[in-house]
């Protein structure tokens, strides 16, 4: 006789944003299987336009509060090329260290405050302050790090004031620098830590390969700028992003779905490490070595040890940049001034969860005619739902509430941000 | 044996919004983890696979954007003896309610094509719209410190500490040279203080995202931007970037 089950998870705990897992399963024949988004949309894209080109990335900060430094930089970019904007070598430099401050403290977040309840246990990290005191307080001390090395920079890591079109309306002075690089020093010791902690973890076994789509840069662990690359061997420039992401829509789903050269495909840490293995700092090679983790890795439960790999390699590339600034003499640097132009621009760069972009379309005056932002979850919620196919089959003999569980973790190992994904929608450009 | 301190049950609930602000009270943990031996949280979505209903004070975060989310609202408000609205989107709409400015039908259409049919929404608004809001804590982010002051205050029954002078105050007692000055473009004069003037503290002038003080005076501030050069429209669009709702409801975006 085959199993029955019946999941129906209203509101996953635990992720950004609302979105619901259900399953049913009558006597071992899967019925049902999906995950779908319901987070209210909010039509950002049709919003900014009529607005001027200084607005757009304060007012698309706030399509996220974990991301908004990355939204913020991708949309300065989209803006910058379309106008023609050169950013100074400070400016860049500036622009790398704050996204390694969101990188860090969104994976804080996701790994410590998001994952690890599961492991231990819990539903929270809250009852983890009486039993794992210890480890609280450092995913406290590093969140807080990360949200001090934004803040150095831009004001706060929430909604960054001080990033602007051109650069900075703000710069860090030299003893700010050399004290965060202090504290960044500092924090290795809670870096070990956390490898050691992550990779003792009972990591769930399920593989399930999928094309692996990140941005890359031949010099450097790409988050900003590069080029489009897949692990199926295909590379595009950034401008032809539609190429890549051929959305389409889905009934169950506020939220649009993806494809390129299979049925659906992955970002985030995990593309990005199969993709940028060897641009990685040697020390976070390392901590992927403790996960027995080497291209290709295609247990999407290891997203979040591919996190922990990135936040070695941010505190070391974070040390080496302030190195640089500090090398150089920091000047005190006003955004570069834009002449106004009609323009049409597309800017990548890679969230915490996966590779995101904004293209924007410019008249003569400076004001936003078109917008179209593509969001990293939602390039993923094809793949989570292909993953939940692959993996319920595989499960139907475990007990119900262990289902439950693991579809959750699959669910949460993808560090969904469904707020992102659902201001999100086509738009055609003519 | 102690005396055991009742604990109030506190619950995080979201609507349309980025969770910034919700992130933002996680955040206060940082630096004031002893909160959690003064509350005992008992739903918070985002944190927490914990789940009860039997809360006593509900922080909201977010709009209010289309029919069923009154139903869970009014369900909140209650179930809850205080209801206290977490940032902008609750508060004042926020960006959000940048929508209403244009057609309703047209900015469905634009973004969902022929799905729109799928699309419930309908114009952005904050909580006070829809039921009684106890407190409202201003802000896109909101203030770490200043959401700790709000809990503590609420703690003894004390009326939350959040002032109703502008952000000017703040710059000067920083002593930050004014934006005008610098050839930038500031809201400071009518916008509510508590953030510590931030963004004019980095060198962005102020957005306005804390909501209006009550009694601005809108006309000073509008000859002031006159002035610099800012034409009606331009002077819309600071008005209407975290005050959208406002002034679509005052009438004033029709007017012009």
């Amino acid at each position: 006789m085959g199993a029955t089950v019946k999941v129906d998870v209203h509101y996953v705990t635990r992720v950004e944003g609302h979105g619901n897992i259900v399953v049913d399963v009558k006597n071992g024949e899967v019925k049902e299987c999906r995950f779908e988004v319901v987070e209210a949309p909010r039509f950002f894209e049709a919003f900014v336009r009529g607005r001027p080109y200084h607005d757009i990335n304060h007012i698309v900060s706030r399509i996220c509060g974990i991301c908004s430094v990355g939204h913020s930089t991708a949309s300065t970019r989209a803006t910058e090329k379309a106008l023609g904007v050169e950013l100074t070598e400070q400016g860049w430099l500036l622009r790398k260290l704050l996204f390694h401050g969101e990188i860090l403290d969104s994976h804080v977040l996701h790994t410590y405050y998001l994952v690890a309840p599961d492991f231990l246990g819990v539903p929270s990290v809250i009852p983890l302050v009486e039993t794992h005191r210890e480890v609280v307080e450092r995913a406290l001390r590093l969140k807080k790090l990360a949200g001090d090395l934004c803040a150095m920079i831009a004001g706060r890591h929430t909604h960054p004031c001080a990033l602007v079109v051109g650069g900075f309306t703000h710069t860090p002075t030299e003893r700010e620098l050399r004290q965060m690089r202090e504290r960044l020093v500092a924090a290795r010791a809670d870096m070990d830590a956390t490898v050691d902690l992550f990779a003792s973890l009972p990591w769930p076994q399920f593989e399930r390969e999928t094309e692996y789509v990140s941005l890359h840069k031949e010099d450097e662990y790409a988050f900003i700028d590069g080029v489009v690359v897949t692990s199926d061997g295909f590379t595009y420039p950034i401008e032809d992003y539609r190429k890549v992401t051929n959305e389409y829509c889905v009934p169950s789903s506020t939220a649009k779905w993806t494809k390129h050269n299979r049925e659906s495909y992955m970002v985030g840490a995990l593309a990005r490490f199969n993709n940028n293995y060897d641009q990685l700092h040697p020390w976070a090679k390392e901590a992927a070595a403790r996960f027995g983790m080497k291209p290709l890795v295609t247990n999407p439960f290891l997203n979040t040890a591919a996190q922990v790999v990135e936040m070695v390699h941010c505190v070391e590339d974070s040390i080496r940049i302030i190195d640089e600034l500090l090398t150089r003499g920091v000047r005190e640097e006003k955004p570069v001034s834009v002449q106004v132009r009609a323009g049409e621009g597309v800017g990548a760069c890679e969230v915490p969860r996966g590779v995101l972009f904004h293209h924007y379309v410019y008249d003569e005056n400076g004001i936003c005619q078109e917008a179209n932002c593509i969001i990293p979850t939602n390039q993923n919620i094809a793949n989570i739902n292909a993953d939940i196919r692959a993996l319920v089959p595989q499960i139907l003999d475990r007990p119900q509430e262990e289902i439950r569980l693991l579809l959750e973790m699959l669910v949460r190992a993808y560090d969904p941000c469904l707020s992102c994904s659902t201001h999100f929608l086509r738009v055609e450009f003519v | 044996m102690s005396a055991q301190k009742v604990k109030p049950k506190v619950a995080f609930f979201d609507f349309a919004s980025c969770e910034g602000c919700q992130l933002t009270v996680v955040d206060a943990l940082q630096t004031h983890l002893d909160l959690l031996d003064a509350v005992e949280i008992v739903n918070f979505r985002e944190a927490s696979s914990e789940r009860r209903e039997d809360y006593e004070i509900a922080f909201v975060e977010g709009s209010i954007t289309r029919p069923y989310d009154e139903e869970r609202i009014k369900r909140i408000r209650e179930q809850a003896k205080v209801l206290i609205a977490l940032g902008a989107c609750a508060h004042t709409g926020c960006v959000n309610a940048m929508k209403n400015l244009l057609p309703p039908d047209e900015v469905r259409r634009y973004v969902y094509g022929d799905c729109a049919e799928w699309y419930d929404t309908y114009a952005a608004r904050p909580l006070s719209a829809v039921v009684k809001v106890d407190v409202e804590i201003p802000g896109c982010p909101i203030d770490k410190e200043e959401f700790v002051e709000v809990v503590k205050a609420l703690l003894v029954g004390k009326k939350p500490p959040i002032p109703d002078y502008p952000v000017c105050v703040e710059c000067k007692l920083k002593g930050n040279v004014c934006i005008f000055h610098v050839g930038g473009i500031c809201l400071g004069p009518v916008t509510r203080a508590g953030c510590g003037a931030i963004c004019p503290t980095y060198g962005d002038g102020c957005e306005g995202c804390r909501g209006l003080i009550p009694h601005p005076n809108e006309n000073a501030m509008e000859e002031v931007l006159d002035e610099v050069g800012l034409t009606l429209d331009d002077i819309m669009h600071y008005f209407t970037m975290f005050n959208a709702y406002r002034e679509v409801e005052d009438g004033k975006w029709a007017q012009r």
